[in-house]
């Protein structure tokens, strides 16, 4: 099981107002995320599903005898399902939610670039419409004439992760 | 030169200790018999306000120290039989130990005090009539009679006899004479040791306590008799009741030591406080011992040479050993006996029956029961809540008991044991019992089932616990308070546990909760479904079978139930329930695990597999709480696996098969 | 002479500082000379040199326990009629007892408020 410290992604250069992020890919679409969030990235390995949950959560993991969460972003943002591979990772984050600071592993198909990005590069979200909420995105950024969607990570596992949502899929 | 002195950091351990002698005190004013107080018991509540005052005193809460001295002195006049103890008294006390409460409550918050509140309730307790006191009053200064024998060695103990006399000066007048009898020839004499003794007439308001005080240090080391003079017998006979001679009656005015740790007698246990964090960190970190011990025994049994595989085998076995023991001490510091919830009630029946005008006995046993702090925690209010419902609506006015040929005074007997897996708490009344015309009514009036439903007595006992049905017909200020009985049987579901009502018109109600005995591990029967492994709980399956499918019949065309024994279990397919792909779906194919849900069901799974003691997680930690599921464990290959709540499991079932049109949810609850 | 009479000195050990502040501060402020130590060893070095009208002194501590200091203390020529008194809690009652047994005049009961301490204190001295 390969792991990949976030600190050895790290750009040697930071400059003030800018922010660093992790891309990783979906398909064709490129997504970044607060690399601050990031607490580490795992390979795919089996999850143990849990029962009555939407189909986007896949299941738990065991990471070092906490319980975490996975969840499948391709099924959460509706895209066409991949199959899992060498490349798919396991992307752990922390965020905040109700006053608690919380574990949760985001299935990507692999990840790609750390990205230093100036506060004024990131664009306003036009309404993509489909299954990603506005609100699940910070802004969009264009970096070597590639388009990378900028998500709001607390927002985005908050909303779709956490919260009571229906227990059928 | 003064030195900065921060107290502040021996306030919380005041407060706690505070709070501990309020509850002796309340526990012992309880206790009280008014006509014939133990004189152990008057003590114990004194020493409790003593030091509570002292406490107070040495870290500046001057409020508290003058209230609680309020207490004391009154305590202190019943103690040396100036006043006699009366039910106004004991109720004003009981007052002010809450008033006592809330004034600790306030200064740990760092809040103000409401001064005409505790203003209110301290000149109660100064405007008790004095019932003896008048007597007390008339009577001459107590002469006493003190014979004081130091033994020779006296002096060595860095005692000095002149400096008793001193003190003892400082309270009253007094004459004495010293025995030179046995004061030897000059040339014979040891100048270290002591060869007196002294007659002392004593004359001085105060207390055979305040005289034993004076000579408290030097118990051992000499004799000593105090006596009273003239009025002696007089008090003594009353105190014996009459039966026994002064002599005697003397003996039981001495403070005992069980009482001067201002705790009830037997209750002296060797306990140490320890932070709850600590001890939490040291189940977790045990929990990850036994995984670590369960990967290094599958390690051990894949290993491929076999000498190393046998010393290895051996040495996890010691491991495993070891760490089984470990695990039950360490879990065995947060168990508490259910005697600290107990405690509360007495207090709450006495106020609660002499408000709604009823006589009530409560009868509490299985006190020592040990059970999980945080279960302890969380059953207080259920508890509560069902004493008061008790007191309420179960144990009629005493008038009403005697026409309907009963004993004007009701019994609530609270009661904990062991069963199986779980502790069982339970609360019988002898009172009106459920009327389930009035239920039933009630029900339909709210909708919760329909006027052709037919229930049986113990579905309809049941509907209590749905939610928003209230059996009081108004709120009644006692039991209203906008809590059901379905928040005390959520609470308890919380819990893991469960809570089932039997209950018999005019003869009583009774409420069992069954509780987990702990919340941290449970010893986990793993079994099989598709590809996925869940655990269950082992103490709750009566057993498991191979299906004779021609024991399933389906109802209503939708959910089987399997005739089991004199009667029919619902069948819970785990596959369907829970959505898993690729599990067996033929009756006859499976096994089926008979359950103890609250109510038997049958579980069908593929497989059933090894059993293990498991560390429960919550599922909350970094998700959220599923219905259905306990939480999550993590086995000994890494993996983790979802522990089956069976009461959860039961309700989603049944929350399942009522859209799939059963005839209403009222039916399915059943004991 | 206009010399100030000595003030009477007292020997006060207790390895919790915060204890010690507290009685030492209720001393102090009651013109009593106080000696702080931190256990028995250094409180038996101290007598061995001094002379002390009372000690006062904690059970259970580090290095030499009270109840040892109160032992070797009586062997000394000086110190075999010298108050002696434990701090203990109410609940300790072998305590007090182990106490007397070694030596001790009488105890101290834990928590005490000033007034207490001084009132004990005088009964001694």
């Amino acid at each position: 099981m390969t792991e990949i410290s976030p600190t050895d992604m790290l750009s040697a250069e930071q400059q003030a107002g800018t922010s660093q992020f992790l891309t990783f890919k979906l398909g064709a679409e490129e997504y970044g995320i607060d690399i601050l969030k990031v607490q580490e990235i795992r390979s795919w390995e089996p999850v143990t599903t849990i029962p009555n949950t939407p189909d986007y959560v896949l299941g738990v993991v065991n990471l070092r005898g906490t319980i975490v969460p996975v969840m499948d972003l391709r099924r959460r943002f509706q895209l066409e399902q991949a199959e899992f591979h060498t490349t798919t990772v396991i992307i752990v984050v922390k965020i905040e939610n109700e006053g608690h600071l919380r574990t949760v592993g985001m299935v990507a198909d692999a990840v790609s670039e750390v990205y230093n990005v100036v506060g004024d590069a990131i664009s306003e979200t036009p309404d993509i419409g489909g299954a990603i909420n506005v609100e699940f995105i910070r802004g969009l950024t264009t970096i070597d004439e590639k388009m990378i969607i900028l998500l709001e990570i607390d927002a985005l596992v908050n909303a779709g992760l956490l919260a009571e949502l229906p227990s059928s899929p | 030169m003064a030195l900065d002195l921060n107290m502040s950091q021996f306030h919380d351990i005041f407060f706690e200790e505070s709070i501990e002698n309020l509850e002796v005190m309340e526990a012992n004013l309880l206790s009280l018999d008014i006509a014939r107080p133990e004189p152990e018991v008057i003590n114990t509540v004194f020493r409790a306000a003593h030091s509570i005052k002292g406490g107070a005193g040495t870290f500046g809460f001057s409020d508290i120290a003058d209230f609680t001295h309020v207490v004391e002195t009154c305590f202190d006049e019943v103690r040396e039989q100036k006043r006699a103890l009366t039910r106004l008294m004991v109720d004003a006390v009981l007052e002010s130990v809450d008033c006592l409460r809330y004034m600790i409550a306030q200064s740990k918050s760092g809040q103000d005090i409401d001064k005409d509140k505790v203003a209110g309730i301290r000149q109660k307790l100064i405007a008790l009539p004095a019932a003896t006191q008048s007597e007390a009053t008339q009577q001459p200064t107590p002469s006493w009679h003190i014979y004081f024998h130091p033994h020779d060695y006296f002096l060595k103990t860095g005692n000095d006899p002149y400096r008793l006399f001193r003190e003892l000066a400082e309270l009253g007048e007094m004459q004495i004479s010293g025995q030179l009898d046995r004061l030897p020839p000059l040339q014979g004499m040891d100048p270290e040791l002591c060869y007196l003794s002294w007659h002392i007439q004593f004359s001085a308001d105060v207390a055979r306590g305040d005289i034993e005080e004076m000579f408290e240090w030097v118990d051992e080391d000499c004799e000593l008799h105090i006596e009273l003079g003239g009025e002696r017998r007089q008090h003594a006979d009353r105190r014996a009741g009459g039966r026994t001679g002064g002599r005697r009656a003397d003996d039981m005015q001495l403070p005992t030591s069980a009482a001067s740790g201002g705790q009830l007698p037997g209750q002296e246990s060797n306990s140490i406080r320890v932070n709850t964090e600590k001890v939490d960190n040291l189940v977790n970190l045990v929990g990850e011992l036994v995984i670590t011990v369960s990967m290094l025994s599958r390690f051990a049994s894949t290993n491929r040479r076999p000498v190393d595989r046998e010393k290895l085998k051996q040495s996890v076995e010691q491991l495993e050993r070891n760490t089984r023991d470990l695990q039950e001490q360490t879990l065995n510091i947060r168990m508490l006996p259910i005697d600290f919830v107990f405690q509360r009630l007495p207090r709450l029946v006495h106020d609660l029956s002499r408000s709604l005008g009823k006589q009530v006995e409560l009868k509490l046993s299985g006190n020592a029961t040990e059970i999980d702090k945080t279960v302890l925690e969380k059953i207080g209010d259920p508890l509560v809540h069902l004493i008061r419902n008790a007191l309420d609506h179960g144990i009629e006015t005493p008038a009403e008991r005697e026409a309907a040929g009963k004993e004007k005074v009701g019994v609530i007997a609270l009661e904990s044991y062991h069963e199986g897996g779980n502790i069982v708490v339970q609360i019988r009344d002898d009172g009106a019992g459920i009327d389930p015309e009035a239920i039933r009514r009630k029900a339909i009036e709210k909708d919760l089932i329909n006027v052709s439903d037919e229930l049986t007595e113990s579905q309809i006992h049941n509907l209590i616990f749905l939610p928003g049905f209230s059996t009081a017909n108004e709120i009644s200020g006692v039991s209203g308070r906008g809590v059901g009985a379905d928040v005390v049987r959520s609470n308890i579901v919380e819990l893991g546990g469960n809570v089932k009502v039997a209950s018999q018109k005019g003869i009583g109600t009774t409420f069992s909760l069954y509780l987990p005995l702990t919340l941290a591990i449970m010893d986990g029967q793993l079994i099989r479904v598709g590809e996925d492994i869940f655990v269950i709980s082992l103490l709750s399956i009566i057993e498991s079978t191979q299906i004779d499918s021609s024991l399933v019949s389906a109802v209503a065309g939708k959910y089987e139930v399997y005739r089991y024994r004199d009667g029919y279990i619902p069948v819970i397919r785990l596959h369907e329930v829970f959505g898993v792909q690729g599990a067996n779906t033929a009756l006859d194919d499976g096994l089926l695990v008979i359950m103890d849900a609250g109510r038997r069901i049958g579980l069908l799974v593929d497989d059933i597999l090894g059993q293990q003691q498991v560390v429960i997680k919550s599922l909350r930690t970094n998700f959220r709480q599923i219905e259905s599921l306990a939480g999550a464990t993590i086995l000994g290959d890494g993996t983790v696996a979802m522990i089956i709540d069976l009461p959860g499991l039961l309700e989603f079932w049944l929350a399942e098969n009522e859209s799939a049109n059963t005839p209403s949810a009222a039916a399915e609850i059943s004991t | 002479m206009t010399e100030t009479p000595k003030p009477t000195r007292i020997l006060l050990v207790d390895d919790s500082a915060s204890m010690r502040e507290m009685v030492s501060f209720t001393l102090k402020a009651a013109h009593y000379e106080v000696h702080e130590s931190m256990d028995g060893v250094d409180a038996l070095a101290f007598a061995q040199d001094n002379d002390v009208a009372l000690v006062v002194t904690d059970i259970n501590m580090p290095n030499m326990d009270g109840i040892t200091l109160i032992k070797e203390l009586r062997q000394l020529s000086n110190y075999r009629f010298t108050p002696i008194l434990t701090l203990t809690t109410e609940s300790a009652d072998d305590k007090k007892q182990q106490g007397k047994a070694a030596g001790a005049t009488g105890w101290i009961v834990k928590p005490f408020d000033p007034d207490t301490l001084l009132k004990t204190i005088r009964r001694v001295l």
